[in-house]
């Protein structure tokens, strides 16, 4: 068992000097700002943010379409229960990856980053396998409303997820050059943020076709 | 995304087509997209007198137009579905690739870093793809115009089910395909540009560049980024949805039972206002997407010119951020006559006439501003006057469309087109006229020419109202939004001459705009030379940099800040005008 310590942080240089009275909450430019958030951060999240209002847009389409009387609910394929399993462990493994990181456990961080990035590759075959289910079951795009939201919502979702398997992928080969630290991981850390809200974002519209 | 330039990067100097044209500088890339836009401008404009040509001569042979253009002209006269393409195409490229490009992507480019102090936005690289999807994006919806099926012919709001079936007219083909992949480009540019804007605003202030020091320009910037990042995501998902419809067989936005051309068409199940709902809510935004930046630059601009302060800064910023809040929930306005039960209109209604309220604060304090002030009479200053009253005519019919009432007479009128031609294009178009009069100087090192101008000032300004104007009139009278010819129906003949009055009118405004292009190239090459780095004895930061600023932006040392950006005839002082960047201590009195 590892020893747990507290979460080291970066030395950077030292804070600015602020003018005496004259208040000032902006930075020294490139030298560490006073902004809580790195600029990576904030990056991520703006980019998470208009991915959450595509789907937002298209499920609040979901829900209006609903209530027509032509909706039709289609038998959602079966594998969805064990692509949403593998989606939801390789979240815990990129968890692991970027605690073991924290620890200075270079090797167990690579490994878990490793696992990750493979179980998200399994997902996104297991929901191509998931289509071809439905597509065996004579459910295609048009077939119905529900079938037709359920191709738009997975494949989006499973793009955006592609991108975030090659964010990860880029991460993995940054950590093989031992290009991270305890002390640098942001890239890490960034693509596990991003990782997370996407499988929260694949419950959520598992639970919206499930509950129609 | 390579992270920014850092104090060793400043002088490294680079060849022509790296400096010029694959730059990702702030500067070059605002630059291009103040250029891109203005070319755009010039074909949306184009168009929208070629509407004019049509409203105000509706059945004249013109042999010229009919060698000219063959396929829009048949036997000189100008065919139906020619028209509402123009209709379609003029208020797209407004809309899109004129106003919000040229105000977020030419003016936040180029403005952002300068004015909070940084040496270049926060990812620059991405910030170079920005424009070069946005450049994409404009080649993609201006190819529209020349597919041999004709261009989208829905209009800016491409309402399904019109646009969701392609035999539904000759452009909805290749037409409206055209127009969704181009909007989809903008907005993936628009992402790029704003996680800059937004970034950069946030973290890449220099010393003492507080929040509250900042220029109302980069409030509006930032507020108007993060506006773009709730609403394009939005369009994006429904213009997916409409690709699905037209392509994949889907049925989201088409109902049963439609026949087209004499054959039923195989969709079942559809919601055509969904679509609407879907448009409004990235729609509406949108509108103050375009309104937002402007009024923060003619603030600027406003207490420049004034030699004033602004009146009531923090009330400014603040209603700024109550516009944005409340324009997410005011877009059942757009669809009082799309049977929306009359309760849900009444709450449309009663968010709808609240905006009046920060834009009431707004205006109070543009006129506070000016209130007993000096002004220099400047063509920039001239042009952000110009935006307060643009922004208050058109408030103004805003508050009768805006109340479900009055609207259901006046919706798909002229008075409509009025309303949001003055609000949110012409305001704006004073606001981005008063910005390239006023930061011409600190682009390029030159100036543009002051009675030219004026001269230009005057023209646009008698002009916009001679042709908006009469559009009321019309309007109330009953002329629909897209007629074709007005004169097809008795009971607008009558309104016929007002038609040609506003044609003539906006042909001159339209010539005056050609000395506003003669007077930008000109300067660019043959202006008067800036010798100093603060011609307009301005206070923000842009104005401590070298003219033109050089890669970096300013020198070796960053500008520290110590002040707000709004020290104008501070009594007692010498000068009436403090930069932000002199210490307090300096300054003993106040």
């Amino acid at each position: 068992m590892p020893i747990l310590v507290e979460e080291r942080r970066p030395v950077g240089p030292p804070p600015p000097i602020k003018p005496a009275d004259r208040g000032g909450e902006g930075d020294f430019g490139e030298s560490g700002s006073a902004f809580p958030l790195s600029k990576g951060q904030i990056g991520v999240w703006i980019l998470l943010t208009a991915i959450i209002m595509l789907f937002a847009g298209l499920s609040s389409a979901y829900i209006v379409l609903r209530g027509v009387p032509s909706w039709q609910n289609i038998e959602l394929p079966s594998l969805l229960w064990p692509n949403t399993a593998v989606l939801l462990l390789s979240s815990v493994a990129v968890e692991l990856s970027r605690r073991a990181i924290r620890r200075d456990d270079i090797q167990s961080m690579k490994s878990w980053l490793a696992v990750g990035g493979a179980l998200g590759l399994t997902f996104l075959i297991g929901q191509l396998a998931a289509w071809r289910q439905l597509v065996n079951a004579g459910v295609y795009l048009p077939s119905t409303l529900q079938s037709s939201f359920f191709y738009i919502l997975s494949g989006l979702h499973g793009l955006h997820l592609l991108g975030g398997v090659v964010a990860l992928g880029i991460v993995l080969v940054m950590a093989l050059r031992n290009r991270l630290t305890s002390l640098r991981y942001e890239p890490l850390k960034l693509c596990a943020t991003y990782w997370h809200v996407l499988d929260g974002l694949w419950v959520y519209l598992f639970l919206l076709l499930l509950l129609s | 995304m390579s992270e920014s330039h850092t104090g060793e990067h400043v002088h490294h100097e680079l060849g022509f087509w790296r400096k010029y044209v694959f730059s990702t500088d702030h500067k070059i890339i605002g630059i291009q997209y103040l250029i891109t836009a203005m070319s755009m401008a010039v074909v949306g404009g184009t168009l929208s007198m070629l509407m004019r040509y049509q409203l105000a001569w509706p059945s004249m042979i013109s042999p010229t137009l009919g060698k000219l253009m063959p396929d829009a002209f048949a036997g000189g006269v100008m065919k139906p579905e020619f028209y509402v393409s123009l209709v379609t195409m003029h208020g797209t490229i407004m809309v899109f690739f004129l106003f919000t490009a040229v105000l977020t992507g030419g003016f936040g480019n180029f403005l952002i870093p300068l004015q909070i102090g940084a040496r270049d936005m926060a990812f620059p690289f991405l910030n170079a793809l920005s424009y070069w999807v946005f450049l994409l994006s404009c080649i993609v919806i201006f190819s529209a115009l020349f597919v041999t099926t004709g261009a989208p012919l829905g209009g800016w709001t491409s309402y399904a089910p019109l646009s969701a079936i392609p035999a539904a007219g000759p452009g909805q083909g290749t037409g409206v395909t055209l127009w969704i992949t181009a909007i989809a480009l903008f907005t993936a540019s628009g992402l790029m540009g704003g996680l800059n804007y937004i970034t950069t605003i946030l973290t890449m202030r220099t010393r003492g560049m507080s929040m509250m020091r900042l220029p109302l320009t980069q409030w509006s910037l930032l507020i108007t980024a993060i506006l773009a990042l709730l609403a394009f995501p939005v369009l994006l998902a429904a213009g997916i949805l409409l690709m699905f419809d037209r392509m994949g067989g889907t049925s989201f936005f088409v109902p049963a039972g439609i026949i087209m051309n004499q054959m039923p068409i195989e969709h079942s199940g559809g919601h055509p206002l969904l679509w609407q709902h879907l448009f409004w809510f990235f729609g509406h935004p949108e509108v103050y997407i375009v309104v937002l930046p402007a009024m923060g630059m003619a603030s600027d601009i406003l207490s420049t010119f004034c030699r004033k302060p602004i009146f009531s800064y923090r009330m400014m910023v603040y209603s700024m951020i109550a516009i944005a809040v409340l324009s997410f929930v005011v877009w059942g306005h757009h669809m009082f006559v799309s049977g929306m039960n009359p309760f849900l209109g009444s709450v449309f209604t009663l968010t709808t006439l609240l905006i009046a309220v920060p834009s009431a604060i707004k205006t109070f304090n543009w006129l506070g501003t000016v209130w007993g002030a000096r002004i220099r009479f400047t063509a920039a200053g001239l042009f952000a006057i110009g935006f307060v009253s643009m922004f208050v005519s058109g408030g103004l019919s805003g508050i009768f469309l805006g109340t479900s009432a009055a609207d259901i007479q006046l919706q798909d009128t002229y008075f409509v087109v009025a309303h949001f031609h003055l609000v949110m294009a012409i305001a704006p178009l004073f606001a981005a006229f008063g910005g390239l009069y006023f930061w011409f100087p600190k682009m390029f090192g030159r100036f543009m020419n002051e009675t030219l101008g004026r001269i230009h000032f005057w023209l646009t300004f008698i002009g916009v109202y001679c042709v908006f104007f009469p559009m009321h009139i019309i309007g109330i009278g009953g002329q629909m939004r897209r007629i074709y010819d007005p004169t097809q129906y008795m009971f607008l003949v009558p309104q016929q001459p007002v038609n040609v009055f506003i044609s003539i009118a906006a042909f001159i405004l339209g010539a005056g705009q050609l000395i506003f292009l003669f007077n930008f190239l000109f300067s660019i090459f043959a202006g008067k030379r800036v010798l100093e780095r603060n011609p307009w004895h301005a206070t923000t930061l842009e104005w401590t940099a070298p003219t033109p600023p050089g890669h970096g932006n300013f020198g070796e040392e960053l500008p520290v800040v110590y002040r707000w950006p709004f020290d104008y005839s501070v009594p007692g002082e010498k000068e009436d005008f403090i930069p932000q960047t002199v210490p307090a201590t300096v300054v003993a009195k106040q």
